[in-house]
């Protein structure tokens, strides 16, 4: 059943990216999670092998592949069992807004540093206040002799501490209609009055060094402005589409990682001289965790093409979004409890997939919210 | 059936729920869960405040109440903070192993010192080749001399590496045929040949130690036989019938704190111009999740109701452990999922008590092994038609 038009070089794509990841992220992972943060040069690594931003186009150093490079990537860094090498926020999230919206000086001066790795990036949109109602946010950004000056607090963001560039989401205070307030700004790591606050301590992805970034009358140039003044909220609302059906892919392989895993155990442990798979139950376990990936499956790769032709399946990725988080979690915990109390210690990987999983139906819009998405759809 | 608590119920209750007020520190309890370490100062003072061993006669320092009293601790502890009240609760694990089977001298000996705060207890059953229904142990003990000698290796051990002793399921007859008859013998944990190995990491119930054991020839006299000779395996079910009970009691806990936390959270956050308690998907998660927690409280109430009428039957145990985890699971998930990113973060607790609860489905016998006992009793022992 194969719905994706792979060619031969994507699929030696993938061949090296797995080589890459064998070599320099898998023997890292558990050390990386341990430290609760990823070296820079990890990230420098995979740029200088091909594996970041596999989609820009060549003018900025880019390989100008098409979407599925983004899915191959973020599939094969799913099953690594870390999350602070998360380059699909980076390539597939965040790296897309400067190169849709960004002026040409901007591409010229950002695009590069984000594919080789030496510019890591994250984006800051959620506030202590804001989170599912975006449109409250309080960051402000007002415009002073050719210059912008950011005020506020951001929270909960991925390569918070990392980051050298950040996308970040701020309210003109003189406009009060949210949807139009809303602009996005380009902040350097080191401009003055821009703090990184400190590694917010979570349930699971414990080597994704997620922080808090305080502006306090932070100061940047006029030109650091991304795409229209006041149109941050319809950017942002156009990028979702693509940041939730990666998300999707993510959980997806998640599952299959954590499901595959599950199988071989059982098929491998024999308890009572029996291999827990002769088990009637766990087969029939295994069997509906199977069916409900494949239909997964089969669902976000239909998207995935229609994304790719450029329609508009937001309805679509919002119930992508919303069905995966969910099964990878569940099909998590269901696998550790199959496979008995080793799948409550941390040496069991499904261990950390079950802790790491619980977070994907929150971001990006939770569940609640994707419900809301999919309801105004149905004109309902 | 009824579950009206009388009035020095209803005060064990309340001096249970302000000493954890008073005595769990949620800023400590942050830290040495993440490191792993067990409440030890909390442990003290609950021992002194008779919190450790209600259910034990008052000869052993016990309060000579029921496995309700103790299942009313377990809960009010886990309401407030689950890794603390499950290291608490679970702290004489296997000592009732003693209490209802052991010699008086063992009793006297060994179930003050679990009272008083003096010693852990630890059930050392699994292996790492035998199932979770024990049946094909190969830790054997040797009568020799008028004493025990010991040989073998067991599995993820509560309290293992803390415990001042542990009840010990052997093989004692290696000549029987299978199933061989085995016997439950308590070895103190500074007898020479017992080694503590592997301690492990785990995803929840992180402030009680697990880990593996070694006995290698280790020598303990005759008189730490455990009940009766080649009736291990029935005594050993048997305290499984009441650790479920006492499992699904903290499970409980868990979820009831969970729940408190929710709903502290969205009668104050705000998101669209209003509390998020106004939205009806709010309003609804709360009354699916309330209901759950009234299935699962009314359940573990009267199997520890009968369980001190003496009604106990094991299925009923093995249920009440599989209603109330899952009901844990699914209250401190949804109230993760409203708290949404900061449910996720180590800081607000909430997330805590969901490992805690998803380690709980996983101790002391999986969902799988724990349906098996319940169908045992169901269609074990009927003739099938083939």
């Amino acid at each position: 059943m194969d719905i994706l038009p792979y060619t031969q070089t994507h699929k030696d794509y993938r061949e090296r990216l797995k080589d890459f990841i064998a070599r320099e992220v898998t023997p890292n992972a558990d050390r990386w999670e341990a430290d609760h943060q990823v070296p820079r040069e990890a990230w420098e690594k995979m740029g200088r092998e091909g594996f970041l931003c596999p989609c820009v186009s060549s003018t900025y150093g880019g390989m100008g592949g098409d979407f599925l490079y983004s899915v191959i990537c973020t599939e094969e860094m799913a099953k690594t069992n870390q999350t602070g090498l998360l380059s699909l926020l980076h390539s597939d999230i965040v790296v897309p807004y400067i190169e849709a919206y960004g002026s040409e000086k901007q591409k010229q001066k950002y695009l590069p540093g984000c594919i080789s790795g030496q510019t890591i990036t994250a984006v800051a949109m959620t506030e202590p206040g804001a989170g599912s109602d975006l449109a409250s946010m309080v960051c402000t950004a007002e415009e002073e002799r050719g210059e912008v000056v950011i005020n506020g607090a951001k929270t909960f963001i991925s390569n918070g501490i990392n980051c050298d560039l950040v996308i970040l989401a701020a309210r003109n205070p003189e406009v009060d209609n949210p949807h139009k307030a809303i602009s996005l700004y380009l902040v350097e790591e080191g401009t003055p009055g821009f703090k990184k606050g400190n590694k917010l301590d979570k349930m699971g992805m414990h080597s994704q060094d997620t922080a808090e970034l305080f502006f306090t009358n932070c100061r940047i140039p006029h030109e650091n402005r991304l795409g229209e003044k006041g149109a941050g909220f319809i950017m942002l609302m156009q990028k979702l589409q693509q940041e939730r059906l990666v998300c999707s892919l993510w959980a997806l392989a998640i599952a299959e990682y954590t499901l595959n895993y599950t199988i071989d155990y059982c098929k491998n442990t024999h308890p009572l001289g029996k291999a827990l798979s002769r088990d009637q139950s766990v087969q029939f376990a295994l069997a509906e965790m199977a069916t409900e990936i494949k239909m997964s499956r089969a669902f976000v790769e239909q998207i995935v093409l229609d994304h790719i032709s450029q329609e508009d399946v937001v309805m679509e990725t919002s119930m992508a979004k919303y069905k995966t988080s969910q099964m990878v979690h569940h099909i998590a915990g269901q696998c550790m409890d199959l496979i008995g109390s080793f799948g409550g210690e941390e040496d069991c990987p499904i261990s950390r997939k079950w802790r790491d999983s619980r977070i994907m139906s929150i971001f990006a819009g939770t569940n609640e919210i994707m419900k809301g998405i999919i309801a105004k759809a149905m004109n309902l | 059936m009824n579950f009206q608590l009388d009035k020095s119920q209803k005060e064990i209750q309340k001096a249970a729920r302000e000493f954890a007020k008073g005595e769990f520190d949620g800023d400590l309890v942050l830290e040495e869960e993440k490191m792993g370490k067990f409440p030890e100062k909390i442990r003290k003072k609950a021992a002194d405040l008779g919190f450790i061993g209600v259910h034990y006669h008052e000869k052993y320092n016990g309060g000579g109440l029921g496995l309700f009293e103790n299942i009313l601790l377990a809960e009010e502890f886990c309401r407030r903070e689950s890794s603390v009240g499950i290291a608490l609760m679970l702290s004489g694990f296997s000592a009732e192993c003693i209490l209802r089977f052991g010699s008086e001298n063992l009793k006297t000996r060994w179930l003050p010192m679990v009272t008083k705060g003096e010693a852990l207890a630890g059930a050392a059953f699994t292996e790492k080749m035998a199932g979770f229904d024990l049946a094909d142990i190969t830790t054997s003990a040797k009568a020799e001399d008028g004493g025990w000698v010991i040989n073998g290796s067991k599995n993820q051990i509560l309290n293992g590496s803390t415990a001042g002793f542990y009840c010990v399921l052997c093989q004692t007859d290696p000549e029987a045929r299978p199933p061989k008859p085995k016997s439950l013998i308590l070895v103190e944990a500074d007898r020479q040949g017992l080694k503590v190995e592997n301690i492990r990491n785990k995803l929840g119930m992180r402030m009680s130690t697990t880990a593996d054991l070694r006995f290698e020839s280790v020598r303990v006299p005759y008189e730490n036989l455990i009940g009766r000779r080649g009736q291990g395996l029935s005594q050993v079910y048997s305290f499984y019938n009441e650790a479920w009970i006492l499992i699904a009691s903290l499970a409980l806990g868990t979820a009831k704190g969970a729940f408190s936390k929710a709903i502290d959270y969205v009668k104050k956050r705000e998101q669209f111009g209003r509390v998020i308690a106004k939205f009806q998907v709010t309003q609804h998660k709360i009354a699916r999740m309330a209901s759950r927690i009234e299935e699962a409280s009314a359940f573990v109430y009267k199997t520890a109701t009968d369980f001190d009428h003496g009604k106990n039957r094991l299925a009923v145990g093995a249920m009440a452990k599989l209603c109330a985890c899952q009901t844990a699971i699914e209250v401190t998930n949804e109230a993760i999922q409203m708290l949404g990113g900061y449910g996720y973060m180590r800081e607000y607790g909430l997330e805590r008590f969901y490992r805690d609860a998803k380690a709980m489905e996983l101790f002391c016998g999986n969902t799988g092994f724990l349906k098996d006992i319940v169908n045992r009793e169901i269609l074990g022992n009927a003739k099938y038609r083939q």
